[in-house]
């Protein structure tokens, strides 16, 4: 298994700064985009796709541990809270009379 | 060369995180709904959760951050879920505050 010593660390660097990249976008898009509507777009999809690939690279660079249960822990539990919040947060607007943005409002 | 590289690394990674924060915060502050704000709070907690375990891989102590990630993910559950299903039962009231 010395294979793996080789291309963990690499691994783990190129995972992270694809994460941030993603959370990048998911950035511009929350100060970007026009309404709650499509912003939550960013902040549950893009975010949550960020926040995966940057605690996948932590998790390879953690090695096989406990930590590494803990790490993945918290991935499942972010992919379970992220769109859920998003969502009720969503449907609190629309059944509070929020109108979604349209081109008229441009 | 490679050994600077990984020096830089997770301090920059550091950084990015928090710059990032920053335009949640504008989000945050900037409104214009309330909706927004819960929104962006979100969006700050898990760049604090990823900063957390970031700092905790810098000092060598992941096993320590690891368990405040956690609680903090957990934390940031239960506070967005009352905020949503509060505004949601406040119905009109804080339509469109802009």
């Amino acid at each position: 298994m010395q294979w793996i010593d080789v291309v963990k660390e690499p691994a783990a660097f190129v995972l992270i700064l694809v994460g941030l990249l993603f959370l990048v976008v998911a950035a511009i898009g929350v100060l970007r985009l026009p309404d709650i509507y499509t912003r939550s777009h960013a902040v549950s999809l893009a975010d949550s796709l960020g926040a995966f690939f940057v605690l996948t690279g932590l998790a390879l660079h953690a090695g096989i541990s406990l930590v590494l249960v803990k790490i993945l822990a918290v991935l499942v539990l972010l992919y379970l809270i992220n769109p859920a919040i998003a969502h009720l947060t969503v449907r609190a607007a629309h059944r509070s009379g929020l109108k979604p943005w349209s081109r008229e409002d441009a | 060369m490679m050994e600077s590289f990984q020096a830089a690394f997770i301090p920059g990674v550091m950084l990015g995180l928090a710059l990032l924060s920053a335009a949640y915060l504008y989000r945050v502050l900037r409104g214009p709904t309330v909706f927004d704000r819960v929104l962006g709070l979100n969006g700050i907690s898990t760049k604090v959760i990823l900063l957390l375990l970031v700092i905790g891989t810098a000092n060598e102590r992941v096993e320590m951050f690891v368990d405040i990630a956690l609680g903090f993910a957990l934390l940031n559950l239960v506070g967005s879920l009352a905020i949503a299903k509060y505004l949601e039962r406040q119905g009109d009231a804080f339509n469109a505050m802009d």
